[in-house]
């Protein structure tokens, strides 16, 4: 789809991507895809899930922008996909938000006999109770 | 201006006669362009990505809720996921968006031949997945990890003698669909219908490499081993061991205290000078020096995850997100052998490619959600 308007006849609308702008989101993605499996060997605390999002949602903007032809497509069309992701921040703040504050009171922690109980390692000797 | 004039044999339509209509067959009766028909279709299949997006962010939020209340489990459970089968599985995915866009650059270009390449090439790539997903998916039931309700996993006996081959029960239905497609290349080559064997032959590729994902997945998982277990150890802290053995230190008022204990009326003195006594057997005989660092707590408590309650819900969690996804990949190949045999009926033109860029969007979505789910379940620290 061209972004600058519909064909002049409704007949050549076709917009083929470029055989090397594929091959370079392709790239693009492995290289950012390496870079996230190569930070878990970095120890960066409770950093990492950010970081690891972050790099997942430049991949997935990179897909949906070339391989899904967001960036050629009517706006219309990006509008409402990209609306579909407002509304699932929406749903998960809401319900995160809640339970963080409301799930010690009624998810009570319960300590229960596994299959087969770990043995113990070495036991706190400050802990003698 | 190019209006593509309709094959010949093409040419059909409802009312059985041909009509003398100057449009395409592949032109639906109300549309007035090949254009508006392909806008149209394009906007309901936006939307029906979009309620996959909404649908998919349920599972999602269950992760994000289970992360947030209860990471111990997370951090648990994350040994028994292989990351290199899911990076392989990403990498898989990734190349499968790629054949997938380019197969929808070829239709666009009427290039019938890479067309039918390319999509054989993606239904290739989704096999494999579904290949190395079996791999994961048997090993997990063979250790017990289940979903809650039905995990019966034991640290103390991790393979326990497994009655029932899973693996093998997974591998069945392709085994047969590999061998339907054989028989079908046969009894076309035999017959020499050009038609048949132009379809079957990719096909035939396509269902053998589910078990080029199979030895992929083996060869992965018996080099590695996942079972790493940094099981968390109660810990207290204390100084580096340069330290003599030394006696309870009797510092001036301790003496004062032995001597008022000894008086047996005196019960609180008697009371403090025992606690002083257990004290100091408990604080054991490090002497503490000017400026050394000692926090003195227990830094981290063995606790068992592996029961029904916490590992139980994460591998639900986990089979349902990881299932879910596989349901969509298998869906996918349907739609993709579907556009194969339309592939080779050379059905796709620039002005009539819909289909093809459809199923891509799909395919994509598929792809765009696997990349969201490998870093939070694989690469859990």
């Amino acid at each position: 789809m061209s972004a600058h308007g519909d064909s002049k006849d409704g007949y050549d609308f076709a917009h083929p991507i470029p055989v090397p702008m594929l091959l370079a989101v392709f790239g693009a993605l492995v290289v950012l895809t390496i870079i996230t499996v190569a930070q878990a060997s970095f120890d960066i605390g409770s950093l990492d899930i950010v970081v690891v999002m972050v790099i997942a949602t430049i991949k997935a903007a990179l897909v949906m922008a070339f391989f899904m032809h967001m960036a050629y497509d009517k706006p219309f069309n990006v509008i409402v996909f990209l609306s579909s992701f407002a509304f699932v921040a929406l749903f998960l703040i809401f319900t995160m938000s809640d339970s963080s504050q409301t799930s010690p009171d009624f998810e009570p922690v319960i300590e229960e006999a596994a299959t087969e109980m770990a043995s113990p390692a070495v036991e706190a000797p400050a802990a003698s109770e | 201006m190019s209006t593509i004039e309709a094959a010949a044999e093409n040419a059909h339509d409802a009312h059985g006669q041909h009509h003398d209509h100057d449009h395409p067959s592949f032109l639906a009766h109300h549309f007035d362009t090949p254009e508006q028909q392909f806008d149209s279709g394009k906007l309901g299949i936006w939307l029906f990505l979009v309620t996959e997006i909404l649908f998919f962010s349920g599972m999602f939020c269950a992760y994000a809720i289970f992360r947030m209340l209860r990471p111990d489990v997370f951090e648990g459970c994350s040994q028994f996921l292989n990351t290199k089968l899911g990076a392989i599985n990403t990498g898989v995915l990734l190349f499968s968006s790629l054949t997938m866009a380019w197969a929808v650059r070829c239709s666009q270009v009427k290039q019938d031949r890479g067309l039918v390449g390319m999509l054989a090439a993606t239904l290739s790539c989704a096999m494999i997945f579904l290949g190395v997903k079996a791999i994961e998916y048997s090993h997990k039931w063979e250790m017990g990890l289940l979903p809650a309700g039905m995990f019966f996993y034991d640290p103390a006996n991790p393979h326990p003698e497994s009655h029932t081959n899973y693996l093998f029960y997974i591998c069945l239905p392709f085994m047969i669909l590999l061998g339907g497609v054989v028989i079908w290349l046969l009894t076309s080559l035999v017959t020499k219908n050009r038609f048949h064997i132009q379809c079957a032959m990719p096909l035939t590729v396509a269902a053998a490499c589910f078990f080029v994902g199979i030895g992929l997945g083996m060869v992965l998982e018996s080099g590695d081993s996942e079972h790493v277990s940094d099981s968390h150890h109660s810990e207290v802290d204390h100084l580096a061991g340069n330290s003599p053995q030394v006696t309870m230190i009797n510092s001036g008022d301790t003496e004062v205290l032995e001597r008022l204990a000894a008086d047996a009326t005196n019960s609180g003195a008697k009371s403090e000078l025992t606690a002083r006594q257990r004290q100091f057997e408990t604080a054991g005989t490090t002497i503490v020096q000017e400026g050394d660092d000692i926090a003195g707590a227990i830094v981290s408590v063995e606790e068992n995850v592996m029961t029904k309650r916490k590992a139980g819900v994460f591998f639900s969690i986990y089979y349902c997100m990881t299932g879910v996804h596989a349901i969509h990949i298998l869906v996918g190949i349907g739609f993709l052998v579907w556009l194969l045999v339309r592939a080779v009926r050379k059905d796709f033109n620039p002005q009539y490619f819909g289909p093809v860029d459809y199923v891509g969007l799909y395919w994509h979505l598929v792809d765009l959600i696997w990349i969201y789910l490998f870093p939070l379940l694989y690469l859990i620290r």
